[in-house]
């Protein structure tokens, strides 16, 4: 059987006239979590976007194990809900009235929004708007979630937060995860690989092993040593 | 019992006046300058420091109203009602569909838009003597009028809405596999809803303003006719309260369409839905 979720090749990819990516090559296994870390504008949303079939204008090829879209989900910077809606239809957002409200009322308990289910988005914390986006993400069973620099807006204590409950539900469900981030700690805490990339034209320059099992201790001193390599694997790619 | 005893309910009666004050207080500071100006009106016609035959006395007008109520006024108001209606439908319904239509396409915006750029340059005015011997002096070419008034700014406000929309929030659709006519239904529409509102009112003030126009030309029927029917007869106080009732029939169509808006639009985030909360 074969277990590859996601392969996506690009050999090159042109943007307003630049290179933002040249020779990469990703490879996603079922339930596996690989954060792609670098630096604003590196092209690592890119490379995201292609892999969501958002972006087709490229030199190379994407191969998903599933070509039904609902297989990928893909969680924003911005939580992107429709402000119109209350936090339960948005969460079922992709069937709109017909929208399964038993899988909707699971995925609210799920994410911690209980009680919240007919508030609208202006009533919302960043947080919290950004815990009904997974659900929204989560709510048509996707076997891979996407996601770009999820946790950037909000607070430390509240990202930390998050980052438990996405691990959570991502173990849970078994999905696997595609995660941009430029949070060195972000990248190592969520990720089994973390893959480094470089400048523009981006592409990937390291790739780094996070052999710690999950749940992870935030002060693992093994953790603050992959910190140090990567952290070097950035010094080196010139990104700092 | 000490005079402690009936020092207690003045002091409670005084609190609840304050309490009513802060209330009604500041709705009352709007009636401050309109209620002096009538009072001075009043005053001066009265005193004969104004002629009747230009200015009469509020009091006047009221009366002349009250007559109106009790005969023909109802005539008048139903056909004004019915045209602007009419015309306001028509314009209104024409200019959705075209701004939905340019909105959402860059190819029909090229088609389209020159045109409609050239025909709004066009006083809309201009239109009357040619609607005039084309339609006729009858219904048709004030209902025509009007349209073509609600027509550009339900027009103009819809593409601007359209164009306007968070381009993020249509990747979502996007990223569902939506096609266009989902699309549209589930993101385009209520995400330009705000805009197409601003588009409706503004288009209704003009249907009205264009109602006025058509009827002052020719009609023997309406509130514009009214108003020159009171010119020709040289009776001001018939003019003033055409001009009462059409004020008080666009507050009244305007205040229903921004009733729909604040239904529709309560999941707004913005100053204005704040200050309504605090106001109820």
């Amino acid at each position: 059987m074969n277990d590859v979720l996601l392969d996506v090749r690009v050999v090159h990819k042109r943007y307003a006239g630049a290179t933002v990516l040249r020779d990469i090559h990703l490879r996603l296994q079922r339930g596996e979590r690989v954060s792609l870390l670098g630096p604003s504008g590196c092209g690592k949303s890119t490379l995201l976007r292609i892999a969501a079939g958002l972006e087709r204008q490229f030199d190379g090829e994407l191969q998903r194990a599933s070509p039904d879209q609902a297989s990928v989900a893909f969680v924003f910077q911005e939580p992107r809900l429709m402000p119109w809606l209350t936090v339960a239809q948005n969460i079922g957002f992709a069937d709109g009235a017909a929208c399964d409200r038993q899988r909707v009322d699971i995925l609210i308990a799920e994410v911690g929004l209980d009680g919240f289910a007919e508030a609208l988005p202006k009533r919302l914390s960043g947080g919290m708007a950004q815990r009904a986006a997974i659900a929204r993400a989560l709510y048509g069973r996707p076997a891979l979630l996407l996601l770009d620099e999820p946790f950037s807006a909000v607070d430390a204590f509240t990202r930390m937060k998050l980052q438990d409950l996405l691990l959570d539900l991502a173990q849970r469900h078994h999905i696997a995860l595609l995660l941009v981030t430029h949070d060195v700690d972000e990248a190592l805490y969520l990720g089994d690989r973390v893959l480094v990339m470089e400048n523009r034209p981006s592409r990937i320059r390291h790739s780094l092993g996070v052999d710690l099992s999950q749940p992870r201790d935030r002060r693992d001193p093994r953790l603050a040593a992959l910190k140090a390599e990567a952290l070097t694997a950035l010094h080196e790619a010139h990104v700092i | 019992m000490s005079a402690d005893s009936r020092a207690w309910p003045t002091g409670r009666r005084r609190a609840i006046l304050q309490g009513a004050w802060r209330t009604l207080g500041p709705r009352l500071k709007g009636l401050v300058l309109p209620v002096t100006l009538l009072a001075t009106l009043e005053v001066a016609a009265r005193l004969g420091w104004v002629p009747a035959y230009q200015m009469p006395a509020p009091s006047e007008v009221l009366l002349t109203l009250g007559e109106l109520a009790d005969g023909p006024l109802w005539k008048h108001i139903g056909a004004s009602l019915a045209r602007v209606a009419l015309g306001f439908a028509i314009g209104a319904g024409l200019a959705l569909v075209f701004a939905v239509w340019v909105g959402l396409s860059r190819e029909a915006e090229r088609y389209l838009e020159p045109t409609f750029a050239a025909l709004r340059a066009i006083p809309s005015l201009a239109w009357v003597p040619l609607l005039l011997l084309w339609l006729g002096i009858d219904e048709r070419s004030k209902v025509v009028l009007i349209a073509i008034g609600a027509f550009f700014p339900v027009y103009l406000n819809g593409v601007a809405a359209i164009r306007g929309i968070d381009r993020k929030l249509v990747e979502v659709g996007h990223l569902y596999g939506f096609g266009a006519l989902r699309l549209t239904r589930r993101i385009l529409l209520p995400a330009a809803l705000p805009g197409l509102f601003t588009g409706l009112r503004s288009g209704l003030a003009l249907a009205w303003m264009f109602l006025v126009a058509a009827e002052l030309i020719a009609a023997t029927r309406g509130l514009g006719y009214l108003l020159s029917d009171g010119r020709e007869t040289s009776r001001p106080d018939l003019v003033l309260a055409a001009i009462v009732v059409l004020a008080l029939l666009g507050k009244l169509s305007d205040g229903l369409l921004a009733g729909l808006e604040r239904r529709c639009l309560g999941w707004r985030d913005t100053l204005g839905e704040q200050q309504g909360e605090v106001r109820s």
